[in-house]
This record gives C-alpha cells, structure tokens and sequence, in this order.
C-alpha cells in the first residue's frame, strides 16, 4: 500500500503523465467509504455496543474541539500566519482525514490487529466539531464569519459521512449475515482498491508538494510534521482514558494526527473567503497526509502497541 | 438573420459557492444560465489546476445571457454572493438570435 503511494508521488514530483480519471478515483473512494463502514458495522453488531462507543464518541469529539487551539498557538508562535489563515489551517488538522483512517485500518488487520469497528463511527464524529473551534478563534480576532444553517448541512450531511455512517449502519443491521453475502465484494478486493487509491493519492499529495515551495513557510513545514505527532499523543491518551484496545488505540492516534481535506477545505472556503486556501491544503495533502501515510501509521501502530499491549 | 443586443456574464467562482451563486441569480429572476467546469489557470495566487483537487474544490464558470436592461440586477444579486470570495466577473456585448428566450 504504502509503495504505491510512494510511487505515485514520485510520478508526480518527476512530472510523469501518469494520473488516474476523476470520476476512477470518486468510485474508488465511494468503494473504500462503504467497505470500511460496512466492517465496521459487522464488527459493532457481533461484539455489541457498549460504554466505551459513547465514551470513544466523546473522547473523538473533544478531540476534534481542542486540537484546533493547539495548531492555532503553534502556528501563531512558529509561523507569521495571520489570526484569520492560522485558524482556517487549525481547522483542517482538528478534523479528519478518512483516507488515512482507512489505510491505518488496513495496516492493522495486515498485521492481524484488531481494533473496535464502532471507530468508523467515531471518524465520523471527528468531522465537523473543529470547524466551530476555528471559526470562534476568528471571531474572537474580530474577522467575519459567514455562517449559515445551508453550510451546517452541507458540512454534517456531506457525502462522505453519509455514505460512511450508512454504511455502518447497514453492516450494524444486517451483521454477519450481511457480510457473508458481499463479503467478496468488500473483503477481497479491498487492499488492491485500496492500492490504486493511495496511487492515487501519491499524484494528489506529490502535486501539493511541488506548490509547496512558494506557498508556505519553513516554519509552517514544521507544523505539518510536529503536529500530527502532537495529535498522535493527544489521541493516545484519550485512548488511554477510555481504555481502547492497542488496534482502537493506534486509530484514535492516527483520526487525532490526520488533517482534513475534504470537508473542511469546502467549508472554510464557504465561512472564512479571505483565508488562503493554498496554505491549508498544502499542509494537510502536501505534508501531514505523505508524513502520516509512511511515517505516521507504522508509528502510531508500534507505538500503541508497546503501550497497551497488542 | 436578424439578432438582438444582449449581455454575457461570466462568473468565475470557487466550487462550493456554485449551489449559492445559482440561487441567488434564481431568486433575481434569471433562469437561465450555464455551469462549467474550468480546468485551471493562474492568478493572484498563482497557477492551479482541478487536477489533482480533491472533493468539491476548484472553480466553476457560471455563464448567463440577458437583456441589458436585466444586467444591473444580475450584478447586485451575484455580488452579493461572490465579493468576498476567489473569482472573476466579467461582462460582454454579444448578440442573440432568439431575444424571446432572454
């Protein structure tokens, strides 16, 4: 998995042609979406759902509040961002990031890890909550905020968390049964998916890298290598409080460190127009999601792993 | 073949603000208008490509033919949405062979 987003960054950085069609890559991920929250259903309806689903929701969600004041201070104090741009980029690294919560996922049961399926569900809890945070930082600065119930909905309701979420719950309703019937369309094809998509990726997140240069500084390139790790460990202790099993461990760590760039880039352009949206997604696609992907994961794994026992 | 004067709006905006942009013109009372993708360029902030974005980013072009007597509330209703966003709003003269339709 991880070779072939390296490939595809190398393609990128080495201006190969190589790309894979728009409308390849939204299947793909409409593939990888329902598949994981399928899973992740199954799993909730053979183990049953306990305290700890509610607790890991909270833990997620607090998370995803908090997370943004750390990036905002971090960023004010190692970079010469503006209130208004620091926050629209805190904004990003407290939500998340599904594509590394997928092959976070997959490195687990690569290497015969379980976690908790209902953290599905807590991935999705992590969206939004961070996006309140940036925007009463901005307030607080003074700045405008245009925030409406119509980006409410598109923020809560937006594709990915539907599918997501419905998927989830459709493995949750139809269980073990359910995946005996597609389990040869969500279980065997997955980890080559999985491969093109990170392929994929690679050209994404090569792309950022080249518009890099330019765009941010070397302060900010800190930032999206220290902040992740940050992330990590503030996921590890919640994981640590709630009691989460290494694999549901080395998850929180990896839904903590990861930055959006999906739903959050969308909603800031909507909310906070006079942020530089070039910044943001060059951390999130260009630094912290490459990072995160050959660094990160392995990390986090080894990490919970020797900390909670696997 | 007889035409007609009319105006050519061209509205250049980010994605996520298409939906609101045509409700807007809607709500102005023009019905009409073309959405299209645009596949990059260059700017104040340098150049970009929808290669490569991810989810509902890039720009769009949000095109519409009307009347000149039609343009002024066009202009108010659009900038009421695009003024503080990435984007361009450019008007031409152009000329119409159906002037019933506009």
């Amino acid at each position: 998995m991880i070779l072939s987003f390296v490939l595809g960054l190398f393609a990128s950085i080495a201006r190969s042609e190589l790309s894979v069609p728009e409308a390849a890559a939204k299947m793909m991920s409409l593939y990888l979406l329902f598949a994981i929250g399928f899973k992740g259903g199954v799993a909730v309806a053979g183990h049953g759902i306990d305290g700890h689903l509610l607790a890991a929701m909270a833990g997620g969600i607090a998370l995803s509040f908090l997370l943004p004041f750390l990036a905002f201070a971090l960023l004010r104090m190692s970079t010469g961002l503006s209130a208004l741009d620091a926050a629209a980029v805190a904004a990003h690294y407290g939500s998340i990031s599904i594509v590394t919560f997928v092959t976070a996922t997959s490195v687990l049961s690569a290497q015969g890890i379980a976690s908790e399926g209902y953290m599905v569900a807590v991935a999705a809890a992590m969206e939004a909550p961070a996006i309140v945070s940036a925007l009463w930082l901005v307030a607080r600065s003074g700045a405008g905020v245009r925030m409406d119930a119509r980006l409410w909905h598109e923020i809560l309701l937006n594709g990915s968390i539907v599918l997501l979420v419905g998927a989830f719950l459709i493995g949750a309703v139809t269980g073990e049964a359910g995946m005996d019937r597609i389990s040869a369309f969500v279980v065997a094809p997955f980890q080559g998916v999985l491969c093109l998509f990170l392929l994929d990726m690679g050209l994404v997140a090569g792309r950022g890298l080249r518009d890099a240069r330019g765009v941010i500084s070397l302060g900010a390139v800190v930032f999206g290598v220290v902040m992740p790790i940050l992330g990590a460990v503030a996921g590890l202790a919640v994981a640590l409080i709630i009691g989460l099993s290494p694999g549901g461990a080395a998850l929180m760590m990896t839904l903590a460190a990861s930055a959006s760039y999906i739903a959050v880039p969308a909603a800031m352009r909507v909310a906070l127009p006079e942020a530089n949206p070039s910044i943001s997604l060059t951390l999130s696609l260009g630094i912290t999601f490459p990072f995160n992907l050959t660094v990160g994961i392995p990390t986090y794994v080894a990490v919970a792993t020797a900390i909670i026992g696997g | 073949m007889q035409t007609h004067a009319a105006k050519r709006v061209e509205i250049i905006i980010e994605a996520p603000m298409e939906s609101r942009l045509t409700d807007a013109l809607e709500n102005a009372g023009v019905t009409g208008f073309t959405v299209l993708p645009v596949l990059g360029g260059s700017g104040r902030s340098g150049r970009w490509t929808r290669e490569g974005q991810v989810g509902r980013a890039g720009m769009v072009a949000v095109i519409c033919l009307i009347r000149p007597d039609r343009l002024d509330a066009l202009l108010d209703a659009a900038f009421g949405v695009v003024e503080r966003h990435i984007g361009v709003v450019s008007v031409t003269d152009t000329q119409v062979v159906r002037a019933e339709r506009f």
